[in-house]
């Protein structure tokens, strides 16, 4: 079974064309990868699918907005994915 | 529909918003300024218009999964097909469903149908935002009310 960086990565590389060897758990999303928001709800859907969850695109962004945190912490690809655990872990609770 | 008004839609035939689907029916005008030059002497209904016909369908459903309380807006076109032409006074049948319910997005599959026969369909992705101001709420309100937009189904939903 993939880990969740790997799930990701390999969602990230369709849906974007990235190369996956240049994808790495400390890749910024958007300033390494150079996803733009549209590709992210790309992303996003798959994420969705992927791991039946919904990513709370809309509460991250609000706090990114409101300065409450910063795009590294949803963005940079092992936060994400400890974040997409927890909601995971959270679904099946 | 008023094409040149962008009013593709004429009339809401069902909507379920817990099923996520929406039915509508529009007719295509028999005369239209747009027709003089699309194309001289061969009238088509432009593939871009039935894009925006389908992309106006979901969007009604996408709406009435929020209640009015937000807007969807057009962000992402996937898999479209124009499978044959359409010419003036053809009536078309466009549907849509909900395929994922995102945070602040939504993607939706459409469809147009013509006596049955497949006409376009496409996969829709829409950016769900807060109405710009209080006047665009008022004016999807009232386009509501002009296409039968069924008020009840969002009681039921």
């Amino acid at each position: 079974m993939s880990s969740t960086f790997d799930t990701v990565a390999n969602i990230i590389a369709e849906t974007c064309d990235i190369p996956r060897d240049t994808i790495k758990p400390e890749s910024h999303a958007i300033e390494d990868l150079g996803i733009d928001s549209l590709d992210f709800l790309d992303i996003a859907f798959a994420i969705d699918k992927a791991f039946g969850i919904k990513l709370p695109l809309e509460q991250w962004t609000q706090e990114v907005n409101d300065g409450k945190a910063t795009t590294e912490q949803y963005f940079v690809l092992q936060n994400l994915c400890t974040r997409i655990d927890g909601l995971v872990a959270a679904k099946g609770a | 529909m008023r094409i040149e008004y962008f009013q593709l839609i004429d009339r809401i035939v069902a909507l379920d918003i817990g099923a996520g689907t929406i039915c509508v029916e529009a007719v295509v005008p028999r005369e239209s300024t747009i027709f003089e030059g699309h194309f001289p002497g061969h009238p088509l209904m432009p593939g871009v218009l039935l894009i925006e016909s389908m992309a106006q369908t979901a969007g009604w459903l996408v709406i009435g999964l929020t209640r009015f309380e937000r807007m969807p807006f057009l962000a992402a076109l996937k898999e479209v097909k124009l499978r044959t032409f359409v010419t003036p006074g053809t009536s078309l049948s466009i549907t849509a469903k909900l395929l994922h319910d995102g945070s602040g997005y939504a993607i939706t599959k459409a469809a147009i149908e013509a006596d049955g026969k497949p006409i376009s369909d496409a996969e829709i992705t829409f950016r769900i935002m807060a109405f710009p101001d209080a006047s665009m709420r008022l004016a999807m309100e009232e386009t509501a009310a002009r296409v039968g937009f069924p008020m009840q189904a969002l009681a039921d939903g």
